[in-house]
């Protein structure tokens, strides 16, 4: 069975077009890298998937029906994380909080709920994390914090939104082993959005690459061809293979590169950019 | 022995008991109403309420009706017009700014025109718990009631709002509606609080004690009852120290309020050093 599938489906966010058009189907079980220029539609997909923006043409189905906000099927971890830095909040009470953040009246974390929290942090190697609060936490603890956030409740399908952002070399690799890990086992559907290919290689089933106006969906083979690509940036593409790495060029520049640098001048600014 | 007859000579008058009752009341309400101002970052929203309040509280005077009706009503109309306005505009800094601003000078048009209401002026800014009445107190529970039911109904969804907007979002959670309705429940906490320290320092009650107690705890149940303990604690003491130096009572307030957080601040170093020391491995 098709986990998410799009059919002809257009995006708008205002007047800008994200996507238009596009039309391909993930399958259970697929760990897909999500891949593309900032603003290339990245974010504004996912949550086009949970829901929170309807496709103005075409058609979305997740798991066979039409998405629907709350749906708890989905594990998400977004990327514009407001985490106030002086937030003296313990990692189990900030978990509790979303844990059925939905309903109304006071929070209440029963025994089960605890347990649960619990258990999942242990499977992300996080458990120490539920007594600390969130503002004496490093980078890498906190997005362990938000993954096991996300896996809990047992989802069928994680949208990932840039979970590698502020993470250095090692931790991201960390991060990429527990997420490849639990959703083996779990057979949890991934969609893992990232600025870089090459962490990914050894994980990913497919990759999903994004970019002006269009998705392309298919094995790393099929994609990340300079053709292909070419027609993504909308600009003359290299790519180059070497010793097992692969490296998107344009004009003799790395790309994921450059765009990492841009990120770091404009502080993860999201969707809203334009290019 | 000297010091219980000492203690029991305050409330031997009746407006001491009434000042205590008073207190009580708002500075709970305002310790647990201002512990999510805290979290969220908006006290300087709630304390732009305030200045509105003043003007609506001598607006009030104006035509005829009680000052707390034109507080509760400014603060409140502004506080939802800020949560429809979304979260943007309600922690813009400059806006906000020029707002309450606009506000206090309203306040001070509507003295001028009404200047037998003057003297009471200073009330309004500073408050005065001295003079507060049975009624009063009466209006103050039935308020805090209120506060504290309409704060504990929204409280799961508010607090996911808070720490995580993208997720509560995609969880379903109605955002502009939740932080709408906090802002109201923000406006009716800040028309008690300015009641007894006065709309000027309505920080000392809603802002110190939470800020002091989110200083020393981590967990969200111990973090709202130390703050309620210490806004309580502040302002009875206040009373206490206003009674026996004739000092204004919101000065006592202020004093104290602003020792417990500077208390507080300082209590992290010494945290810090223990939890080093209690980690045998402090991972990246």
């Amino acid at each position: 069975m098709n986990v998410v599938e799009l059919e002809r489906a257009t995006l708008r966010i205002g007047t800008r077009t994200v996507l238009a058009d596009a039309s391909f189907a993930i399958r259970a079980g697929e760990f897909i890298g999500v891949l593309g220029p900032n603003g290339a539609g990245k974010t504004t997909l996912m949550r086009a998937i949970l829901g929170l923006l309807p496709p103005s043409n075409g058609a979305i189905r997740v798991f066979g029906h039409e998405p629907q906000r709350g749906d708890r099927t989905i594990g998400y971890l977004p990327q514009v994380r407001t985490v106030l830095p002086d937030l003296r909040v313990r990692g189990l009470d900030f978990i509790g909080a979303s844990l059925h953040g939905e309903r109304w009246g006071l929070p209440q974390l029963g025994r089960h709920d605890r347990h649960m929290i619990e258990e999942t942090l242990d499977s992300v190697g996080a458990r120490d994390l539920a007594r600390r609060p969130l503002s004496d936490m490093s980078g890498g603890e906190r997005q362990r914090l938000l993954l096991a956030q996300a896996l809990i409740g047992s989802p069928k399908l994680l949208l990932l939104d840039e979970p590698l952002i502020s993470l250095d070399a090692r931790h991201q690799e960390v991060a990429i082993g527990v997420v490849r890990k639990v959703c083996r086992e779990r057979g949890i559907t991934v969609l893992f959005s990232a600025h870089e290919l090459n962490q990914l290689l050894g994980t990913l089933d497919r990759v999903l690459y994004l970019g002006n106006g269009q998705a392309v969906l298919g094995t790393v083979e099929q994609v990340i061809t300079a053709p292909v690509l070419s027609r993504l940036y909308g600009t003359d593409i290299q790519v180059v293979r070497a010793e097992g790495h692969i490296f998107v060029m344009s004009r003799g520049l790395d790309v994921e590169v450059s765009d990492h640098q841009h990120d770091d001048d404009h502080g993860h600014g999201g969707h809203e950019h334009h290019h | 022995m000297a010091a219980t007859s000492i203690i029991t000579d305050m409330f031997q008058y009746e407006f001491m008991n009434n000042a205590f009752a008073a207190a009580g009341i708002a500075a709970v309400v305002s310790g647990v109403v201002g512990y999510f101002l805290v979290m969220r970052g908006q006290t300087f929203a709630g304390h732009a309420l305030s200045h509105i309040g003043f003007a609506g509280a001598t607006g009030a005077g104006l035509i005829g009706l009680a000052p707390l009706w034109g507080l509760l009503g400014f603060t409140l109309a502004a506080g939802i017009v800020m949560g429809a306005l979304s979260e943007r505009i309600s922690n813009r800094d400059i806006a906000i700014g020029i707002v309450l601003s606009l506000a206090l000078g309203f306040g001070l048009l509507f003295l001028h025109y009404y200047t037998s209401f003057a003297t009471q002026a200073t009330a309004l800014l500073f408050g005065n718990v001295l003079a507060v009445d049975r009624q009063m107190i009466a209006t103050l529970a039935a308020l805090g009631a209120i506060t504290l039911l309409a704060l504990g109904a929204i409280m799961r969804p508010l607090i996911f709002s808070t720490l995580q907007p993208e997720l509560a979002e995609a969880k379903g959670v109605p955002l502009r509606f939740v932080s709408t309705a906090f802002l109201a429940i923000v406006a009716l906490a800040v028309s008690e609080c300015a009641q007894i320290v006065g709309v000027l320092l309505v920080f000392t009650l809603m802002v110190g004690p939470p800020a002091a107690a989110q200083r020393v705890t981590t967990g969200l149940w111990s973090g709202l009852l130390l703050s309620a303990v210490l806004a309580l604690a502040e302002a009875w003491l206040g009373l206490t120290l206003a009674y026996y130096t004739d000092w204004p009572v919101s000065f006592c307030i202020a004093v104290l309020s602003a020792l417990g957080y500077f208390a507080a601040l300082s209590a992290p170093a010494l945290r810090g050093r223990r939890s080093q020391a209690g980690h045998a491995n402090p991972s990246a």
